[in-house]
């Protein structure tokens, strides 16, 4: 019997809230958090314009010891792992240890304490490069800290495939749970808005270059220009069912069904594999195509990229106009914590039956004619959401989350309980 | 580089404190000087970190040998002070 | 809680897929190519030198286990060597040396029935640094400057990039991931090929794995922790895992990738199969990011289950062939480790350490040890841990000093164990001529 898996707990670190409820009411009030560069002087950079979890202290969340020997990066990640569990309310002491996993998407690593040591090194030599460089920079930072922090004696897993790596490690925590694994806490983080960082980023030339935040980041927009990057993501606890039922856990939703596609090769002339991962992930959740109540785009902002993504969906939904939408463009694109992120989002919109907003796009482009949901809120019957994720090179993921409660069939129940999720959110604006 | 002036256990606090942080259940003001780093919360790797600082900031290598009898802050401060700093 | 269910899944779960090794492709130092790689496992003889990739001046460890790779010379076009990083041109070398030696041809697979899974703990290390160096003028500016940005740029900061050069040589269209846990990368990466086929994903995935570390950031940031051997005077005996002189690992570089089928695919294609693998698990010591305690009772847990899912017991292993880097507290944690999985046949296994002579290539070297151990099956004969003469009494088992040695065997254990406190095991089946 194969075991399934359920998201019991949701941890949340973004640009536009600290906590998932913060994060959530912010997202639902259209409340983004993309802003001018703060943690260096962008003056004459061609990217003005970040995510930034601004009123991140790690010395509020951290322990002091803890905090040196890691990156900004993996503090996010610490700190979005504590609340994931605290979430899910419970204690990893009390699960067997080696039934506890733990696996993260990374996408560049621990970039700013890795520029610190390398500036050491070439400004000063080599004795300047210190003891915690060879534990805090590498790709699997988070995953072992976390696996520290917590007693997780389980598999560990790291996971890169840029944007899309938060899609794959949770398929990758779900594969662990089918195998043994009773809690796993997965998902990601990234932070890498310093200057080697982000001159790293703009060299794809697809980082938008307005200094203006509000016109930054307008993903199917006619004047999109490109996407902005940002800091945070989001970490899951992912429990195998029966012991999630054991323990009395709340559940928020079921990850139904995963896949992941690689695009063929530049240039020839297949057809990329962002169809074919959404399908596959559908098959795999038994789910037709007309069961899907929303999608989380993956939103590149890129002209070309969006006109691809939305041919994908309407012919996917063979011309359905299935909701779409991309709260990332209150947040920017957070590679390793941006699927993640999408995730959380849909586990909430799933929970409040209301589809949060894509904000700042003002007329779709020709070729992104989708019913995306721009500015406010949209209550919705919602029981099935389709998460897409394309990481840089080609890599695609697809992941199908179901209500966890089945759905109300009378309307009124529904439209009351998003009603008063948007009436809150209308409030907290207000003030 | 010389040193001119004795290094003091509160500069030895002010390193430890900056590259390898203080654990919430230790007061490193307090009276530290002979509790063992063990005993403080720091690991090889934080002694490691600390001593490293201290031949950037002062030019005193401690050598891989000599790490492990150096178990408390005062025994870092009295090797440094008895030490003359790199050429 | 129900009844007991399948730990760790594979082999006996899912619809009873199993998985065949049927290429391999090898850059290593010593020897670019598998027949080289070989050779050099089997003579005992050591590839560590004096660095020469950079001036190791003012290093503590100024000895490393580099490749003699010209990239043009195997096969890379010059927009390949601009754009690839050296850790990602071994892959696409060792992956098309693979994808040959299976027999697998254009139009063999369907490209989303190809998956591709590398390892590597630290990525495009030497490209990033080289770049660094520019955009900051020699480390002069923090705010790096952005007109100095190559195009590539980008593909050195996500190790993601390796992975996406390895399918677009090989048209790959299926899951495509790069595995980053840090020195088990190499073999969780193989594993994770593995499970792609085992639950049906992919028919075939190249799975693999490549470092190529040997750059100034990464010799210091080991120097400050005192990792790696300081014994610059003697380079070619400085890797002495088990040995009681041993002071610490030697970097190494390098990459293995191997061509992972579905075994039914294999038997119908009638190409000789080097081994099955036939049993993974994974564990961590959740404990400290680079200290081991010295009874290895996590690696021990991932050996037991390895087995467990391989379905074999303790006397059937023929082979071990051990992280062995040479550290102190390594080999005596894994020593520990499999005394407590293996009781008493621990003993009579022998075990060696192929980093005594390739040194430690960080995330790839699982891989490359994947593939020493399917080349052991194939041949019956188990490579030596070269530089061992002098015994440690806490490291008291046959460490097949020196010299290899005829073994039949049928089944081997390769493990591993990396910063983070993973601790990694892989059980290899017998395959077929």
């Amino acid at each position: 019997m194969t075991a399934t898996a359920v998201v019991t707990g949701i941890g949340v670190v973004a640009p536009n809230g600290l906590g998932v409820e913060a994060y959530w009411s912010a997202t639902l009030a259209g409340r983004g958090g993309l802003r001018r560069i703060t943690r260096f002087d962008p003056t004459g950079y061609p990217v003005q314009v970040a995510g930034e979890v601004g009123d991140f202290v790690a010395a509020q969340r951290l322990p002091g010891r803890l905090i040196p020997q890691t990156d900004h990066w993996t503090h996010l990640g610490l700190t979005a792992a504590e609340l994931a569990l605290a979430d899910a309310g419970v204690d990893p002491a009390t699960v067997p240890e080696y039934e506890l996993a733990v696996v993260t998407a990374s996408s560049s690593g621990g970039t700013e304490f890795g520029q610190k040591e390398i500036e050491k090194l070439w400004s000063k030599g080599p004795v300047f490069v210190g003891a915690y460089q060879s534990i805090a920079w590498f790709y699997a930072a988070t995953t072992g800290q976390i696996s520290i922090r917590h007693g997780m004696r389980g598999p560990c897993g790291v996971i890169c495939t840029e944007q899309a790596g938060g899609l794959d490690a949770l398929g990758q925590a779900r594969r662990m749970v089918r195998h043994g694994t009773r809690l796993a806490v997965t998902g990601g983080t990234d932070a890498s808005v310093c200057p080697y960082g982000v001159v790293a980023q703009s060299a794809t030339g697809l980082l938008s270059g307005r200094a203006d935040p509000a016109r930054a980041y307008l993903p199917f927009d006619a004047d999109a220009s490109g996407y902005v990057p940002g800091e945070g993501g989001a970490m899951l606890v992912v429990e195998d069912a029966a012991a999630a039922l054991a323990r009395g856990a709340r559940t928020y939703g079921q990850v139904a069904g995963y896949a992941a596609t690689f695009d063929p090769p530049p240039g020839s002339g297949r057809e990329p594999g962002l169809r074919r991962a959404a399908e596959l992930a559908l098959a795999d959740a038994g789910l037709p195509l007309d069961a899907v109540d929303v999608v989380f785009a993956d939103a590149a902002g890129v002209p070309e990229a969006d006109r691809h993504e939305a041919a994908t969906i309407a012919r996917l939904f063979a011309g359905r106009p299935v909701p779409v939408t991309a709260p990332k463009t209150m947040t920017g694109r957070l590679y390793a914590g941006g699927a993640a992120l999408d995730v959380a989002a849909a586990l909430l919109a799933l929970r409040d039956q209301v589809v949060p907003p894509t904000v700042g796009v003002d007329r779709l482009a020709a070729g992104c004619e989708l019913n995306l949901v721009r500015d406010r809120p949209r209550p919705a019957r919602l029981g099935t959401a389709l998460v897409l994720a394309r990481g840089h090179g080609g890599f695609n993921a697809a992941a199908v989350i179901t209500s966890a409660a089945p759905v109300i069939t009378s309307a009124a129940p529904v439209i009351t309980s998003a009603t008063a999720v948007i009436a809150a959110a209308d409030r907290e604006e207000r003030n | 580089m010389t040193q001119s002036t004795l290094f003091t256990l509160d500069q030895l606090r002010s390193i430890m404190r900056r590259c390898a942080g203080v654990d919430e259940s230790v007061d490193l003001d307090g009276d530290v000087a002979d509790a063992t780093f063990a005993e403080l919360g720091y690991d090889s790797l934080a002694v490691l970190e600390i001593t490293a600082q201290i031949r950037q900031e002062l030019g005193v290598a401690v050598p891989d040998g000599a790490i492990e009898e150096l178990t408390t802050p005062r025994h870092i401060v009295t090797y440094v002070n008895d030490r003359p700093a790199a050429g | 809680m129900s009844g007991p269910r399948p730990v760790d899944g594979g082999r006996r779960s899912g619809d009873g897929r199993r998985v065949a090794v049927t290429g391999i492709g090898v850059v290593a130092p010593g020897g670019t190519g598998v027949k080289e790689f070989w050779t050099l496992l089997t003579s005992g003889q050591t590839a560590t030198r004096p660095i020469s990739l950079f001036d190791p001046t003012g290093f503590r460890s100024r000895i490393a286990a580099e490749c003699d790779f010209d990239p043009a010379a195997a096969g890379l076009s010059p927009q390949e060597i601009r754009r690839m990083d050296r850790a990602a041109q071994f892959a696409v070398v060792s992956a098309r040396e693979a994808l040959t030696d299976s027999g697998l041809g254009d139009g063999d697979v369907p490209p989303e029935r190809l998956g591709v899974s590398i390892g590597s703990a630290v990525g495009c290390t030497m490209g990033l640094e080289q770049e660094y160096v520019v955009l900051s003028d020699g480390g002069r500016h923090w705010r790096v400057d952005p007109r100095y940005a190559v195009p590539h740029l980008y593909g050195y900061m996500v190790p993601s990039t390796m992975a996406c050069e390895v399918a677009w040589q090989a048209g790959a269209e299926g899951p495509v991931a790069l595995i980053s846990t840090g020195c088990t990368a190499g073999l969780d990466a193989v594993a994770h090929g593995c499970q792609l086929i085992w639950e049906g994903s992919a028919d075939v995935v190249l799975a693999g794995a490549t470092d190529a570390p040997i750059s100034p950031i990464t010799v210091a940031c080991f120097d400050a922790i005192k990792a790696t051997s300081p014994n610059n005077t003697d380079p070619a005996h400085a890797s002495r895992p088990f040995d009681n002189r041993r002071d610490g690992f030697v970097l190494g570089e390098g990459s293995a990738v191997l061509v992972l089928e579905d075994y039914e695919s294999a038997n119908r294609r009638g190409v000789p199969v080097y081994a099955e693998i036939a049993g993974f698990a994974n564990r961590s010591n959740a404990y400290h990011m680079t200290g081991l305690r010295p009874d290895g009772r996590e690696m021990a847990e991932a050996i037991r289950h390895a087995m467990g899912w391989a379905g074999i017991a303790a006397e059937d292993i023929g082979y071990i062939n051990a992280h062995g880097s040479g550290t102190r507290q390594n080999d005596r944690h894994e020593t520990a480790a499999f005394k407590d999985s293996l009781g008493r046949h621990a003993y009579e296994v022998p075990v060696s350490s192929i980093k005594s002579m390739i040194g430690h290539s960080l995330g790839a070297i699982g891989a490359i040890e994947v593939a020493a151990c399917a080349l052991a099956l194939e041949n019956q004969v188990v490579p030596p841990t070269a530089n061992l003469e002098v015994d440690d009494p806490e490291c008291d088992l046959d460490y097949v000093p020196k010299v290899a040695r005829a073994q039949e065997m049928d089944w081997v254990l390769s493990v591993g164990s990396g910063f983070g406190g993973f601790q990694s095991a892989m059980v290899l089946g017998r395959g077929r001529a």
